[in-house]
């Protein structure tokens, strides 16, 4: 009988994990990967990691139940495989290859890496709400160099500005890295590793963008696995696993393979990915996964209307929303140069997502082409990094002929390592991705440039990416919100431009962005936060009344001025007044919003037209 | 190699014996010597390292199992109750089965056989091994769908036990083949490759119950090594006494003997290369096809071995199906570390190769299409033909998101049905095409581009491709030098990997005129030739172009004609069978439901989109199943329709003096009334399907070829560029100058600008520049006038 795996035994671990789990703040208590050292946290310990899935690896088979032999004594032991990357035994004990009671059993193994391009506030936060106990790992007197404070207090001290601006704008030209001194250490420490004299290249640990730092992980499912996709983001639970032993069984095998045929099935790249030393890729077993929703610390990881919390949450926060909207919107005019008009769509761009797809078209984005935008005084640059703040993970992406023609845009199948190598397109769901367009100038562009600059436009008008499997081609579906800021009418594609007018030009635009954020509240940008991934998450009707009101209009606006007014204004004006209602918390289409979503549409395209003859003129 | 069932115990199919009595046990030995007793000679045997080491005893741990040594003895008196242990198989009434098998099996229905010329009615298998006496190739390729057919429980043996039950096959081949052919001498005894086990289709359903078993699956080479020489026998000698020895490798080692068994000197044995005895070997990645994956997942990989003669059988890139045994190897313990890592390595010993895409240059490959529909589905297929609006539900189904524009709709319906092949090879005008082409043009934004992608996203081989971004080379082919092997390969471009398929290209206008050239070729012989580095081929390209096209000018201008709108070569254009015009129609009721339609886009919710989509996999089904099984031929009545159809297009300008209608114009209602045919699952092509055929045709017409200054659908504007009335025109206009100039008198020259003037003053309509231009060219040519900077002379 004990030959068959106990199933019931299984079941029981999860269960139990996901009622402790679930006990108040209980997921706060278990150390993040994201966060603490790998060196710091306790081997075989439980740890949790938020992490994007960036590559699956071939399923594999393991012991799932082996038995070991004591030769002396002939004395049997079974012991159960799961969890666990190596088959333990005794000192004095040998593991019985041939026995009958073995059990194989499948698991897969997925190549995690952090969420691509998450913004430092994000990880600022959920490494604060995370309570004392937790950050000090059990096995070690390791204390993060920050001083432990509860959150509350971490508020207090956001009060002083100045603090606050040294956090943010300190890291001067690298936006990537604004990191605080505590990732920092993690970094020297996993940068160690990489330079260590046994491997002589660095493993490249695939991130899909460059300069990201943090740990990637091998993430082994045992339950489930056909539920989670390519760039899903994961919440996962289980138990690390960094045995110093993987890394010797791989090495072993290297010098072994050259003599033994049977072992070269892989070659050396290939070893040196699916199994790269426990110590820079460390191996989770995973006991609880969830798909998240949305990384934004500030808002309960899950919204479900059944859990009264969240319900309290929701209704706490939209009834204060149209105060928060108001000063979202006074933030972002500001922003924008004092230009009312275009801070009320980029509210609308920030809110948008993909809700649905209708055969081939994507419903719900709104991509938007801010133009003219200033060219000389880093206006973009300052822009992101306002965004930066406000969204859980963003990237700028400079265009330059350069970038276009080196940077690899899609993600391509390498199938000597037999991996996915990473591509700055491959980012998860409702990354904010700021194409800076001002910096282009004319030269050509090659084979790789063409490919690149035609996975953007594919990326903004279907949602799209087609991955490179050099054989074939396969098309990822993704949600990615796509600002463009350009001089003139951008190259790619757009679902709306704006033209930006600047009411105010600051002499000193550093300064006066800056100036900016530290104006804000934490606690106000916190809300903020809140503000723009909740009303991502809202759904949205329009009743059979306002159909038929919209039906007149349209009709009433093709009679006066066919040529002007298409089906596609007609679905931009939708979209428009879709993101305007919910930006207000509203869940349906109401007379008044879709008249103000007209208004604002009729505001946006008078100043195109303004500025083409203005430009007829010039020419 | 290491291979062992007891440690996969779950996946053993339950015994129908019981496995305790130590009456049924024998040790693997009495079945290892299977090679036939008689005709031997000549014949060498050969190792099946495919099948691992056969030659190892399996190791019964008697002790364990409280058996005594007396299994031995049992062996000869039990006869034929005797079992391979931990199998359910017994030798000799295996054997017996399967030479019964190979003696009758008759398979009138075989498709297959008939394709390579054996006589169904006999025994097909007999025929088989009558060509290998023939040909001298001693392998003995069984479907395993016939065996399965034929005895259900050997079937499951063979997929269960194939480590044993292959050897008794080849045990059984070889002693009827040497009882018929005595005299026979063959490289080696006949090896029985089982193939098509129904077992696994999908390398995501593998799981751990399939090891050691016999699997078959489908997919891509995506790599393949060099050849790696592995010992099968190890060949020693003693430096001191020369005695020597063989050892034979037990799995994947040799036990390098640290004594001389002749003089006793230790550590004194060398290996001689030379002397140990190789097999080929070669490791294989295979991926799985594109089509089996699910949606936002990368795909699986699997490593294959293959042995001996089936190295270097396929390339990357080849699509297979592969039979072989699956294997899972625990990773080596080693001496010095006590813990080892638990996760075994997998890997398919090859037994056989079926490449899937071979047959594709010369055939529709039904092969993998045909075994997608479950009966279920086909009679859910066959249930919604008979519907009689499946038509209209069709066309309505496809791209649900574009609003209205039926007729196109419909067109395209039809397109992706396609017309019946047709070969008159014999009669010497090659092929028929049977595909249909189709044209969009319009104003920009009028969803042209959705339909296009909807349609790529449709269909299995479709491309999308864009004017402005191709070129020539990118649509046909290119040499490329393998990055791998530094071999010239010929990489394919959309044309030719769409080939049974649809390409679609947008911004049809935008291509240069070199690209488009090549399409000529394509859209009516559908072949494509090249020429390059050395490498002269005609690939076949039989794929149906739908191709979207915007206007010169930014808005599509009514007062011109399709041509002068779209700026296209008539050439090209009167090979497409339908081109339409999606215009943005002016009309309230339509703007009416076009809002109407659009706001339900925002807030219907996923599950009602849900319904549509399912009922894209249905059009997909739907499509396949007609494309590969319903093949319409002209039914009698449907031919006189066509042909009345015909002349009545002929008539309509005959009575104005012009040609309304050409053969290519008959040759595209042929085929659309195939593809309506089709549509309803219908083998004759009849009056209604003509009909359709008629309407779609007259439809597509009347929105391209009217002729905007007369408002009558004239044919020549597609087939020449220009209406037969503006043709007129011009020769009315040129005659009018003539006698302008004759009515001048002598002049022997006119300033230019003075006879645009006279002609203007004369004529009671509008004379362009340019008309008159082609007036004075039109003189040019009948050698009355030249024509020389500002001045006319006569001549």
């Amino acid at each position: 009988a004990q030959n068959v795996p106990n199933s019931d035994w299984e079941k029981k671990v999860t269960e139990y994990f996901k009622e402790k789990l679930k006990e108040n703040n209980a997921t706060n208590w278990v150390p993040s990967l994201n966060d603490v050292p790998v060196h710091y946290l306790k081997p075989n310990s439980l740890v949790k990691f938020r992490c994007m899935v960036q590559d699956m690896f071939d399923p594999e088979f393991y012991m799932g139940v082996y038995e070991t032999v004591d030769p002396n004594t002939n004395a049997r032991v079974l012991h159960f495989g799961k969890y666990r990357d190596v088959a333990e035994c005794g000192p004095q004990q040998e593991i019985d290859l041939n026995s009958s009671q073995t059990v194989t059993s499948e698991r897969q193994t997925f190549y995690c890496v952090p969420v691509p391009g998450e913004s430092a506030w994000v990880k600022e936060i959920s490494f604060l709400t995370e309570p004392v106990q937790a950050r000090v790992s059990p096995s070690t007197s390791y204390t993060p160099s920050r001083h432990k404070r509860s959150y509350e207090e971490d508020e207090d001290m956001d009060l002083h500005p100045s603090k606050q601006k040294e956090q943010h704008l300190g890291s001067g030209g690298d936006i990537h890295g604004c990191v605080e001194p505590k990732r920092l250490e993690t970094e020297a420490s996993a940068g160690h590793h990489v330079i260590s004299p046994n491997c002589s290249p660095p493993l490249d640990l695939n991130f899909p963008l460059p300069g990201e730092k943090g740990p990637a992980c091998l993430v082994k499912v045992y339950e489930n696995w056909e539920s989670f996709k390519v760039n899903d983001v994961l919440e996962v639970f289980g138990v690390l696993s960094v045995d110093p032993v993987l890394s010797i069984v791989n090495s072993e095998e290297r010098d072994s393979s050259t003599l033994d045929p049977m072992e070269c099935m892989d070659t050396a790249e290939e070893q040196r990915v699916h199994s790269p030393p426990a110590s820079l890729v460390p191996r989770i077993h995973v006991i609880l996964a969830q798909k998240l929703q949305h990384i934004n610390p500030l808002l309960p990881a899950c919204l479900k209307e059944e859990e009264s919390k969240t319900c309290e949450f929701v209704s706490n926060f939209m009834s204060e929303l149209s105060p928060v909207r108001a000063e979202l919107l006074g933030f972002l005019t500001h922003a924008l140069l004092g230009d009312s008009l275009a801070a009320e769509y980029l509210i609308l761009h920030l809110i948008s997502t993909v809700y649905a797809r209708r055969d081939v078209l994507p419903l719900g984005k709104f991509a938007v082409n801010l133009s003219g935008c200033p060219r000389n005084s880093a206006f973009t640059e300052h822009l992101y990094r306002l965004i930066q703040q406000l969204v859980p993970a963003s990237y700028h992406l400079r265009m330059s002929i350069e970038s276009m023609n080196h940077s690899r845009f899609i993600p391509h199948k390498d199938y000597t390592a037999n991996r996915l190598v990473s591509g700055l397109l491959q980012l998860a769901s409702n990354t904010s991705l700021v194409i800076d367009e001002t910096q282009l100038e004319q030269g050509q562009l090659d084979t790789a440039g063409v490919h690149n600059v035609t996975a953007l436009g594919n990326l903004i008008t279907w949602q799209k990416v087609d991955y490179d499997f050099n054989y074939h081609r396969m098309e990822f579906p993704c949600n990615i919100n796509v600002l463009i800021t350009s001089e003139g009418r951008s190259l790619l594609p757009s679902d709306c431009q704006v033209h930006l007018q600047p009411q105010i030009i600051p002499p000193n635009m550093e300064e006066y962005m800056s100036s900016l954020l530290t104006a804000v509240l934490p606690s106000v940008l916190n809300k903020f936060r809140i503000y723009l991934s909740l009303l991502r998450l809202l759904d949205y009707s329009i009743s059979d009344e306002v159909t038929k009101a919209v039906e007149e209009d349209f009709v009433e606006m093709r009679k006066n001025n066919p040529e002007s007014v298409t089906a596609d204004d007609l679905h931009k004006m939708l979209l428009v007044a879709r993101f305007l209602s919910l930006s207000a918390g509203q869940t349906t289409l109401s007379r008044e919003r879709w008249l103000r979503a007209k208004q604002l549409e009729a505001l946006r395209k008078a100043r195109l037209q303004q500025q083409q003859s203005v430009n007829g003129n010039e020419l | 190699l290491f291979s062992s069932p007891p440690q996969f115990r779950h996946s053993a199919i339950p015994l129908d014996f019981d496995i305790s009595s130590p009456l049924t046990y024998g040790t693997p030995s009495s079945r290892v010597e299977g090679t036939p007793r008689s005709g031997v000679r000549g014949t060498p045997v050969r190792q099946r390292p495919d099948l691992g080491s056969v030659r190892k005893a399996r190791q019964v741990d008697l002790h364990s199992d409280g058996l005594a040594e007396d299994v031995v003895a049992t062996e000869q008196s039990l006869g034929q109750k005797l079992v391979i242990w931990g199998t359910d198989v017994n030798v000799a009434s295996c054997k017996e089965k399967f030479q019964r098998f190979l003696q009758r099996f008759i398979d009138p229905l075989d498709k297959e056989g008939e394709d390579i010329g054996l006589d169904l009615n006999e025994p097909r298998y007999m025929q088989r091994l009558h060509e290998i006496n023939m040909v001298g190739e001693p392998f003995l390729n069984i479907n395993c769908d016939h065996l399965r057919s034929f005895d259900e429980n050997l079937y499951r043996q063979l997929i269960c036990y194939p480590q044993e039950v292959i050897p008794t096959f080849d045990m059984a081949a070889n002693e009827i083949f040497f009882d018929r052919y005595p005299d026979s001498i063959l490289e080696h005894q006949i090896q029985v490759r089982p193939y098509n086990a129904l077992k696994t289709r999908n390398m995501r359903n593998l799981n751990p119950e399939d090891i050691d078993q016999l699997i078959t699956i489908s997919g891509m080479v995506i790599r393949s090594s060099q050849l790696i020489p592995e010992m099968q026998e190890a060949f020693f000698r003693c430096q001191v006494c020369a005695f020597t020895t063989r050892v034979e490798i037990d799995r994947g080692r040799i036990a390098e003997p640290s004594v001389c068994k002749n003089c006793n000197t230790t550590h004194s044995m060398a290996l001689i290369h030379n002397r140990s005895m190789f097999s080929d070997k070669q490791m294989i990645k295979l991926q799985e096809s594109p089509e089996d994956m699910p949606a936002g997942q990368t795909p699986h990989t699997v490593v294959l071995f293959a042995h001996n003669d089936l190295v270097d059988k396929v390339q990357p890139g080849d699509r297979v199906n592969v039979t072989g045994i699956y294997r899972a190897v625990p990773i080596r313990v080693n001496p010095r570390v006590s813990s080892v890592n638990s996760v075994y390595k997998t890997h398919i010993d090859v037994i056989h190769y079926r490449k899937t895409d071979s047959k594709r240059l010369h055939f529709v490959d039904e092969e993998t299409e045909q075994k997608r529909f479950t009966e279920e589905r086909v009679e859910m297929l066959k249930e919604l033909s008979k519907k009689a609006d499946i038509y209209e539900r069709l066309a309505f189904a496809l791209a649900p998101s574009i609003y209205e524009h039926e007729d196109i709709k419909k067109g395209i319906l039809l397109q992706l049905f396609g017309g019946s092949r047709k070969d008159f090879t014999h009669t010497g005008r090659g092929h028929f095409r049977a595909e249909i082409n189709i044209l969009l043009c319009g104003d920009p934004g009028t969803s042209k581009s959705q339909l296009l992608q909807y349609v790529y996203n449709l269909v299995p081989r479709g491309q999308y491709t864009s004017g402005k971004g191709s070129s020539a080379v990118g649509l046909t082919a290119y040499v490329m030098k393998d990055p791998e092997t530094r071999q010239l390969v010929l990489q394919t471009g959309a044309l030719v990997l769409s080939d049974n398929g649809i390409c679609c290209i947008d911004e049809f206008d935008k291509m240069n005129e070199s690209t488009r050239s090549v399409l000529h070729e394509v859209m009516e012989q559908q072949t494509l030739s090249i020429a390059k580095a050395g490498i002269i081929c005609q690939l076949n390209a039989r794929t149906s172009i739908l191709a979207a096209a915007n206007p010169i000018e930014s808005q599509w201008n009514p007062k011109k004609t399709t041509i002068e709108n779209i700026q296209l070569p008539h050439t090209l254009l009167s090979r497409f069978d339908l081109i339409f015009l999606m215009l943005d129609p002016r009309d309230e009721a339509y703007d009416r439901r076009l809002a109407r339609h659009l706001v339900s886009l925002y807030y219907q919710s996923e599950e009602k989109m849900e319904e549509e989509y399912m009922d894209m996999a249905v059009l997909r089904d739907y499509i396949a199943y007609a494309r590969s099984y319903v093949n319409p031929r002209l039914g009698e009545e449907a031919s006189q329709a066509l042909i009345e159809a015909y002349v009545d297009m002929r008539k309509i300008g005959s009575g104005r003096g012009m040609v309304s209608a050409y053969p290519r114009q008959l040759e595209s209602l042929i085929r659309l009334a195939e593809a309506h045919a089709k549509v309803r699952f219908s083998e004759k092509v009849e009056t209604i399907d003509v009909e359709e055929a008629k309407c779609l045709h007259r439809e597509a017409l009347k929105q391209s070829a009217t002729d905007p200054r007369t408002g009558i659908v004239d044919i020549s504007i597609l087939t020449t560029g220009m209406s037969a009335t503006a043709r007129k025109r011009k020769e009315e206009l040129a005659q009018a100058l003539r006698k302008l100039i004759q009515s001048k008198g002598k002049t022997p020259s006119l300033k230019y600008q003075q006879l645009l003037d006279d002609l203007r003053a004369q004529s009671d309509t509008a004379v362009t520049k340019e008309m008159f231009e082609e007036a004075l060219r039109a003189l040019a040519d009948e050698d009355f006038l030249t024509v020389t900077g500002k001045t006319v002379r006569l001549l």
